[in-house]
């Protein structure tokens, strides 16, 4: 009777076992979408449900577990998923990146550079880099096979030639391991250095396409480009109105309807660090450290 | 001067009784011939007569029942198509030949620009210099008589001849030996034909292409090809020179189908 309703980090250990041969396949070749039985989770799809599915089979008890959505470490969906994993299997969880264990993100890459003891989990909401111009998986499957990736060229020259410049600014088709073309889910440009030969393990899971894909710590990541248009990040031409960043990737808030604006930090974590360490920016409350409700 | 002509002497695709069955039906039957470089090969037939199934079994987009095809490779060995990997089949798709589709639309990405269109075979071989990409496709659709300013607008906007011309240019930047061609003047009226067949005539002899082409039409079989096979019921029932065979037919087929175009 008093046996828990559920195992431990919700999933089954036979899910845990399947998901996690699909990550051991996914680390075995680097970039490429290992298929695996997707399970329904107590979530819709587009919220994570891949990368909670792999969190979930790579969590141990001794864990501790960020999450974050846009870089943030208290939106809706961060929040939703910490406390389901604090609540299902009970770990430690945390909002300091260098603390975390295991990061679960959203469409970002935390600032502060990862060590060899962590994980970084994405959240994938179309693994397949080449969808869009090709619409027939089993021709994309062909096309990875065969490394054919002219397609993702035409791309970016249809960028180029629409804009002057690559135009992509997110989901920005990298080469990993000099062998296939990744999504790396969308994630801004801005973030996609961060990958080349981290020493973290990046898993990459999308629920509802039901595919796993990974890049092993210290890879190769290359981000596609031309030889007269080469890869530049994108970052808005602005410190952070917080904490005075002037390296880190900004939000852009619309403060008024008469053109104002700010630009913040998105990762949270890296913004309220900096604040606490004396940092602080055009818009911060002086004096920044007392809190209203202190 | 002989060595030279030994290039031109070889042929340069040998089909050797090729057939296809489906079931107890068999849609192409003992064809063999050897097609040389440089040269204009029509196929013509009423429909059904296993015109199509002969184009694919050709390109190796289908497997043959018996027989085999085999290429003369850019380094000079010939092999049997069957033989090839994919990926050496796909790569020999996409730079030694070129594949002209009826419907352009088959043969074209619709939705991206025209540039990129005739860009991408450049791009699948490793090009990978925007500029250099950009001249050779803007050189391209001026030899196919497509306004160079409207290089960045999708061939959803262009009318049917201009797409089948942007069809041409796609196959032909990465300079094939031969190109495969399904019917590549159906459905356009009759002075964009005109014009389409033109430009090919003068392509084809500028280039040096051998060209393998798929007709109903023996007004485009007189005008393009050197030479004419006339297919009946999955058969060749009669080969030779396009002006022989057009002009003094042997076959009672082949007098029917001479007979049935009206005169000018």
């Amino acid at each position: 009777m008093n046996a828990p309703a559920y195992n431990f980090a919700y999933l089954d250990e036979q899910t845990k076992r399947m998901i996690r041969r699909a990550i051991l396949k996914a680390i075995a070749i680097p970039g490429y979408q290992v298929p695996f039985a997707s399970r329904e989770m107590p979530m819709p799809y587009g919220w994570g449900t891949g990368g909670v599915q792999v969190t979930a089979a790579i969590l141990g008890p001794d864990d501790v577990l960020k999450v974050i959505d846009q870089g943030s470490d208290d939106t809706t969906n961060a929040i939703s998923i910490r406390k389901f994993f604090a609540k299902t299997a009970g770990v430690a969880t945390t909002t300091a990146t260098e603390n975390a264990t295991v990061i679960q993100t959203r469409h970002r890459i935390p600032e502060t550079a990862l060590g060899p003891n962590q994980v970084l989990v994405y959240q994938v909401p179309i693994p397949e880099p080449l969808r869009f111009l090709e619409p027939r998986e089993t021709e994309t499957r062909r096309m990875h096979a065969l490394a054919e990736y002219g397609l993702m060229h035409v791309k970016l020259y249809e960028d180029i030639a629409r804009f002057g410049h690559i135009a992509t600014a997110y989901a920005y088709p990298v080469k990993v391991n000099g062998r296939y073309v990744m999504d790396p889910s969308p994630t801004p440009k801005f973030d996609n250095p961060k990958m080349d030969n981290c020493p973290a393990l990046q898993l990459f899971g999308a629920g509802r396409e039901k595919r796993i894909y990974a890049i092993p710590p210290y890879t190769q990541v290359v981000s596609l480009d031309f030889e007269d248009h080469p890869f530049e990040p994108y970052r808005f031409n602005a410190p952070c109105a917080l904490c005075g960043a002037e390296n880190s990737y900004l939000d852009e808030i619309v403060t008024d309807d008469k053109g104002g604006r700010m630009f913040v930090c998105s990762d949270t974590d890296f913004c309220e660090e900096r604040q606490t360490a004396g940092h602080h920016g055009s818009l911060s409350a002086a004096p920044y450290k007392e809190k209203a409700h202190g | 001067m002989a060595e030279p002509m030994l290039e031109n002497d070889q042929p340069l695709l040998v089909a050797d009784a090729l057939g296809k069955s489906y079931g107890r039906i068999a849609a192409c039957r003992d064809v063999s011939f050897a097609l040389y470089p440089g040269e204009v090969l029509a196929i013509v037939g009423e429909s059904g007569s296993g015109k199509s199934t002969l184009l694919q079994l050709l390109s190796g987009q289908l497997a043959a029942s018996s027989g085999c095809v085999s290429y003369r490779m850019r380094d000079g060995v010939t092999r049997d198509l069957a033989t090839l990997g994919e990926a050496e089949r796909r790569f020999l798709f996409r730079t030694d030949w070129g594949y002209v589709h009826q419907d352009p639309a088959q043969g074209l990405r619709m939705a991206v620009s025209a540039g990129a269109n005739v860009g991408e075979r450049l791009m699948a071989v490793g090009w990978n210099h925007y500029g250099r990409i950009r001249d050779t496709a803007s050189n391209w659709l001026e030899r196919v008589e497509i306004d160079v300013a409207r290089i960045d607008d999708a061939p959803r906007t262009y009318s049917g001849g201009m797409r089948q011309r942007l069809q041409i240019a796609r196959n032909l930047v990465t300079e094939p030996r031969l190109v495969f061609m399904d019917e590549p003047t159906g459905g356009l009226d009759v002075s964009v034909q005109a014009r389409l067949l033109d430009l090919l005539r003068n392509l084809v002899a500028e280039l040096h292409l051998a060209v393998i082409i798929v007709t109903h039409d023996l007004a485009v079989a007189r005008l393009l090809s050197h030479r004419v096979m006339v297919m009946k019921g999955g058969r060749v029932i009669e080969t030779g020179l396009t002006d022989q065979v057009l002009d003094d037919p042997r076959e009672p087929y082949t007098q029917l189908l001479v007979s049935s175009i009206l005169p000018p």
